[in-house]
């Protein structure tokens, strides 16, 4: 963690935000987003500036056929990550956090 | 409540597959399709035995939602068909909840049981702690006989390995009255003289095998057939959507409904009723009074307390009100309650002035069903501004704050809130009727779930962010005057 801090001190403008958006789409709420919110205070405890949380209009996901039964969706980053949880968004970020790192 | 679970998300996925066949050029024969749709030949079988129990289950939860009990039907039923009845019907099912056989894992029983955890220890605090001689010591393991067991759980606190548990049947325990038990078969089967349809045991069954007979098909039906369908839906449900209110009411009249009122409108009028009612009955000797607009606590007190009746308020529920206004507006209008619990189907019944309830879930799946962004809504004005008071009705200490909000500062009550029928409150709601007083406060607001109807079993959100919604809104109502 340390030498995280060091880095985002010194090569700032190196280090990409890593966004997540939580898609709040009918389909995506219906489907159990709002259990998601949790999120929108866990991840900049977490992550602090290196990772960006928001609330998304309807990412599209669900227009295909029958893909509603996969919502909620959350996108981090370019990854789409369906049946969305709490676990599952924070593990991609995760693996995102150590690869920038 | 966990309105969380991998059950509930196959209930809605089934729901808004439901609408969607609803609305093709096929409606028998896509519902008929909608098992082999979730579990195609070769799918995976995430849940059960094999893909047909999988299948055969979908089914079962299909005729449910298609408003069907499933009790009296021997799998010899076909999809297609039912779905056909299911647009004759002229009537309503009279008990809202039906066990779905095949789903129910049919726990083991209810008991006291040693885990292979036991050390046979030298201690042998269980044998001491146990007052029926039910526990013996043979092989190195604690063992308990069955006859003598009382289920107390002396043995449970006794253990210094933690190694005996108490295993419970979900549906039971989550139950405040005893109306849901293993049947003969040892699969749940409902006491329907017991059942107060509180819809505690929908939420409790991690087989999501206690399903409500909805009424969603005899709303689409309503709607395509032309007629004027009115939506009035309740505190609640304010907090369980993305979006305002007033995009709500675009959704829902994009969804076909012919004109949408909050509740909200009705518990105006119940606030002003009960608070004159709460002042009177004190003036005329009255030690407390309870509220009246839970219908899962109305039904208790209907099938378990009637001594306590005296005590509860004449009032009638904010839907009651609504209800009257929607049908001297438009006489001629079909109206549905949108509801966050079961309970409020069984007052359904009872008022002639309410033709259906769609649940939250129902709700949202015809929005899902229908392809409407509520969020990407235009605000649409309600003709009556509810108040701040009404429109928090749902949250739990809502109700009695409302009335309150209507004394005199000599006249306030001392509100004390009942936050959930359990096992424990229901003592504490017998004790005040048999004493025929209240220690605790002399104004009892009475919630059936916990939270209040925030926390009702078929909401969408999670009862904390449907009190952050409900909350905004809050802060744009004026108060009660």
């Amino acid at each position: 963690m340390i030498k995280l801090n060091y880095i985002i001190e010194t090569k700032g403008a190196l280090m990409e935000t890593i966004e997540v958006k939580i898609c709040s789409g009918t389909t995506c709420f219906v489907m159990g987003s709002s259990f998601l919110n949790e999120l929108y205070e866990l991840i900049p405890q977490k992550y602090g500036e290196k990772v960006s949380v928001t609330q998304s209009l309807c990412l599209g996901q669900c227009s295909k056929q029958d893909t509603h039964s996969n919502a909620p969706y959350v996108k981090v980053a370019d990854t789409i990550i369906s049946e969305a949880t709490v676990e599952k968004v924070l593990a991609e970020i995760e693996k995102r956090v150590n690869k920038n790192e | 409540m966990n309105n969380n679970s991998q059950s509930i998300h196959i209930k809605r996925d089934i729901l808004i597959r439901l609408v969607k066949a609803f609305d093709s050029d096929n409606f028998e024969k896509n519902v008929a399709k909608i098992p082999f749709d979730m579990r195609p030949k070769g799918a995976d079988v995430p849940y059960r035995c094999c893909i047909y129990k999988e299948r055969e289950i979908i089914k079962d939860r299909i005729i449910a939602d298609l408003g069907f009990a499933l009790e009296p039907l021997d799998e010899s039923e076909r999809l297609d068909e039912m779905a056909a009845d299911s647009l004759q019907r002229k009537t309503i099912e009279e008990n809202p909840l039906t066990v779905i056989d095949a789903a129910c894992k049919g726990c083991v029983p209810s008991r006291v049981y040693v885990t292979d955890l036991c050390q046979g220890c030298v201690a042998r605090a269980c044998e001491k702690a146990c007052k029926f001689g039910a526990i013996t010591i043979a092989g190195g393991k604690s063992h308990i006989d069955p006859s003598k067991c009382k289920n107390c759980g002396m043995c449970i606190n006794a253990c210094p390995y933690n190694a005996i548990v108490r295993l419970i049947v979900p549906c039971e325990q989550a139950c405040p009255i005893g109306a849901i038990s293993k049947g003969e078969n040892g699969t749940a089967t409902i006491d329907f003289e017991k059942c107060i349809s509180c819809g505690k045991c929908v939420a409790a069954c991690p087989f999501g095998a206690v399903n409500e007979k909805s009424h969603i098909i005899d709303v689409l039906k309503a709607i395509k057939d032309g007629k004027k369908v009115v939506a009035m839906f309740a505190p609640a449900i304010a907090g369980q959507f993305p979006g305002s209110i007033f995009q709500l009411k675009s959704a829902m009249k994009k969804a076909g409904f012919f004109d949408v009122l909050e509740v909200a409108q009705g518990a105006d009028i119940t606030t002003k009723k009960e608070s004159a009612e709460f002042v009177e009955r004190i003036e005329h000797g009255a030690t407390f009074m309870t509220t009246s607009c839970c219908a899962g606590y109305n039904n208790f007190i209907a099938k378990h307390l009637p001594e306590i009746k005296p005590f509860v308020s004449d009032t009638k529920t904010p839907m009651y009100y609504t209800a009257e206004i929607v049908k001297q507006k438009y006489p001629d209008a079909i109206s549905v309650f949108i509801s966050p619990c079961v309970a409020k189907r069984k007052e359904v019944q009872a008022n002639e002035n309410v033709d259906y309830v769609l649940n939250a879930d129902e709700l949202g799946a015809i929005f899902v069903g229908r392809k409407i962004e509520i969020l990407e809504m235009e605000d649409t004005q309600y003709d009556y501004d509810s108040s701040k008071q009404a429109r928090n009705f749902g949250v739990t200490g809502g109700v009695a704050a409302a009335v309150n909000s209507l004394l005199d500062d000599e006249e306030k009550a001392n509100a004390y809130v009942i936050d959930g029928l359990t096992k424990d409150s229901i003592k504490q709601l017998k004790k005040y009727a048999k004493d025929g007083c209240c220690a605790d406060g002399n104004l009892v607001e009475v919630m059936c779930c916990e939270g209040g109807c925030i926390g009702g079993n078929s909401n969408i959100a999670s009862p904390k962010i449907a009190k952050k919604i409900i909350n905004s809104l809050l802060e744009k109502s004026n108060d009660l005057k």
